[in-house]
């Protein structure tokens, strides 16, 4: 019996150093995305976008003269396996950086594993404000705050004459921080905040919540949601006959998927997004746009998740740019590394600059913010 | 009041399909005494067939309804001979854990062939709604609640008029009795379990084109109707169906009034004021004891 215990003992140690040294040939990037749940498709195209990316430096001969090696898990949508995906990738897959977690809650609920372990992580979608201005100075974030989104929308709110603006957004950290930076820009041009309702990031059915903001006065509404529920809204709002104003948020929104499955009750809505694949020439670096949709197509992958999926393939970028410039995929100097980088990213040029409480600032960059509407089956940029 | 008027409509919609869902499992967990967690997946199961019979292969919506239904009957049956079956008089310790060891497997099982990406299915009623005054309802949803109030009526029949109805609820009362009374005890607890289950895929493939379709989905659709069950009294029921409707005009007005953050809450808060006060179910009949 103890002989059988050594015996496997030895083999199971020999295996623990043989994969130790197969995997040191390949520099390890952990990416911790929703791939189900409620956020399964958003998380899927930005894991689809990081898989491009990979690829695409994997040819060129990879960093540092090895090639890179993306660890994928699923946080499944859930915040407490968010944290414990995050411990995984650090202590168990040794990634020395990493790139996630799609939603505000659940990049929230990671970053205290960043501080623990000393390990930076590219968000790349999450538009909490508070992400990067708790001081956490793990955070390099890649997508715009909602702070920034308003900003952006600020010009456009005269043209659109609002006057009376009710929120319909998903009960979490994403949805009641865009509110609550939305209404604050708004009441400083004079615009009255109705009604504040919100929906759980899982809930089907919005019809109640609609029925409510149907009987009041306003002529807007602000929604903020993922793709899925979106498509949801949009079907109920017309199928309750409400004839307001639609305006989202968050660059979630897909908006050929939100054609596709919504159809007729997608039209004349407006969505703030964060690229433009429709119109590549429009965006900051049309060469790598119109590449990054040609591979993305030949790939066989839905057109619609582009809006999504250019995140990831910003985000690997970005930190196969840090891995370059920090000469060594050690946390530390991959983390003092995203301070000096310069990327072309999808969206603008990825530079991050302090954002938070001195000493222990997060890194933001400040990516294009854009208006566009859907009419008749087709998606028009709005000029901001 | 018109606003009122709406959530009154959504809560017949809602509560229809809530219903069809509570009956289900009331079969299963009140009669048979199975805690029953495959029920969600089942649900999403009855959603699955609607999308594979309607996109993959292209048949008419209409008549994709019964081949989900057919396919959550079998389905059911097949759960009851492999899994139940060997287990009879079994504790509900046990029974429960292997459940809750098939929901997980079939949900991951769905996650597999189908992935996690939600899918939605077409329809073919006309996308305008119905417009009655300040009430406003898609054609859909009424098609929903219709064909949930066929077959809440069919489920009643079947249990209290017919011989297998009379067969399945004397072998629940007492088996050894009924099986001396000639009674196929190990049919009627395949046929009750495939029956609870084939009604909760018809709610899936009912809600299914209503929503998108994705293997959670069953989730809160199977906490819902534990809550429907409990609220109607365990095995009954009338009692599930006046319960599908209670929670539905709980969830409605609570999020219309109260807010609307706490919407799916309302079903635990129902379930929690239940146990405290009337702990076998707003309808129950008196128990004999002893």
């Amino acid at each position: 019996m103890i002989r059988t215990i050594k015996a496997a003992s030895a083999t199971a140690l020999a295996i623990a150093f043989l994969s130790s040294a197969a995997t040191a040939q390949t520099i390890k990037i952990g990416v911790n995305e929703p791939l189900t749940g409620a956020f399964a498709a958003s998380g899927t195209y930005v894991v689809n976008g990081a898989k491009i990316a990979a690829d695409e430096i994997n040819a060129k001969g990879g960093l540092l003269g090895k090639k890179i090696e993306l660890v994928i898990e699923d946080n499944k949508s859930n915040p407490t396996e968010a944290a414990a995906v995050a411990e995984k990738l650090i202590t168990r897959d040794k990634t020395p950086v990493m790139l996630g977690a799609w939603g505000s809650s659940l990049t929230l609920a990671v970053m205290p594993k960043l501080v623990e372990y000393e390990t930076a992580m590219v968000v790349e979608t999450s538009s909490a404000s508070k992400i990067t201005t708790s001081g956490n100075p793990y955070v390099f974030r890649i997508s715009p705050p909602s702070f920034v989104e308003a900003a952006a929308f600020k010009n456009i709110v005269d043209k659109l004459a609002l006057k009376k603006v009710d929120f319909l957004v998903i009960n979490n950290d994403w949805g009641r921080g865009t509110a609550e930076d939305f209404s604050k820009m708004m009441k400083e041009k004079g615009i009255t905040i109705g009604l504040v309702e919100t929906m759980d990031q899982s809930a089907q059915d919005m019809s109640a919540q609609l029925a409510k903001i149907k009987a009041t006065d306003s002529e807007t509404v602000i929604i903020t949601a993922a793709v899925d529920q979106l498509t949801l809204i949009f079907k109920q709002a017309a199928a309750l006959g409400l004839k307001k104003r639609i305006i989202t948020t968050g660059g979630s929104q897909n908006p050929d998927q939100i054609i596709a499955q919504a159809g007729a009750a997608a039209n004349d809505t407006m969505h703030l997004t964060t690229f433009l694949p429709w119109m590549p020439e429009k965006t900051p670096n049309p060469e790598a746009t119109t590449y990054f949709i040609g591979e993305w197509k030949k790939r066989g992958f839905d057109f619609a998740g582009c809006t999504e999926s250019f995140r990831g393939y910003d985000g690997i970028r970005t930190i196969a740019a840090a891995i370059e410039k920090a000469g060594k995929a050690e946390p530390a100097a991959i983390k003092d590394a995203l301070w000096k980088i310069d990327v072309k990213g999808l969206n603008g040029d990825i530079v991050f600059k302090k954002s938070g409480p001195a000493g222990s600032e997060s890194g933001q960059s400040f990516p294009n913010v854009y208006l566009v509407e859907i009419a008749g089956g087709k998606i028009v940029m709005k000029d901001l | 009041m018109d606003q009122l008027l709406q959530h009154v409509v959504n809560m017949l919609v809602l509560g229809g399909t809530y219903a069809l869902l509570g009956i289900g499992l009331t079969l299963i967990f009140g009669i048979m005494n199975v805690v029953n967690f495959t029920h969600g997946i089942l649900y999403t199961f009855g959603a699955y067939m609607m999308f594979i019979v309607v996109h993959q292969l292209g048949l008419n919506f209409f008549l994709a309804l019964p081949v989900a239904i057919v396919a959550g009957w079998l389905l059911g049956a097949a759960i009851e001979i492999t899994l139940l079956r060997p287990l009879r008089g079994a504790d509900i310790d046990t029974t429960m854990l292997v459940m809750i060891g098939a929901w997980i497997a079939m949900q991951s099982g769905a996650l597999w062939i189908w992935g996690g990406v939600a899918k939605s299915i077409d329809n073919p009623f006309p996308d305008a709604p119905l417009v009655i005054g300040p009430v406003s309802v898609s054609w859909l949803r009424l098609f929903v609640l219709f064909a949930a109030a066929l077959l809440i009526v069919l489920a009643y029949s079947l249990i209290n008029l017919t011989k297998l109805g009379k067969a399945m609820r004397a072998t629940f009362q007492d088996s050894d009795t009924a099986a001396l009374m000639g009674v196929n005890v190990s049919l009627i607890y395949t046929s009750t379990f495939a029956i609870g289950s084939s009604l909760a895929a018809a709610a899936g493939a009912l809600l299914g084109p209503v929503y998108v379709v994705f293997p959670q989905m069953g989730d809160l659709a199977a906490v819902k109707a534990f809550a429907i069950v409990i609220l109607g009294g365990l095995g009954n029921i009338t009692g599930a169906v006046i319960g599908g409707f209670i929670l539905a005009l709980a969830e409605e007005l609570g999020a219309g009034y109260v807010s609307s953050g706490y919407r799916d809450a309302m079903g635990f808060l129902i379930i929690i004021m239940v146990l405290i006060f009337k702990p076998t179910g707003l309808f129950a009949r008196a128990e004999r004891v002893g």
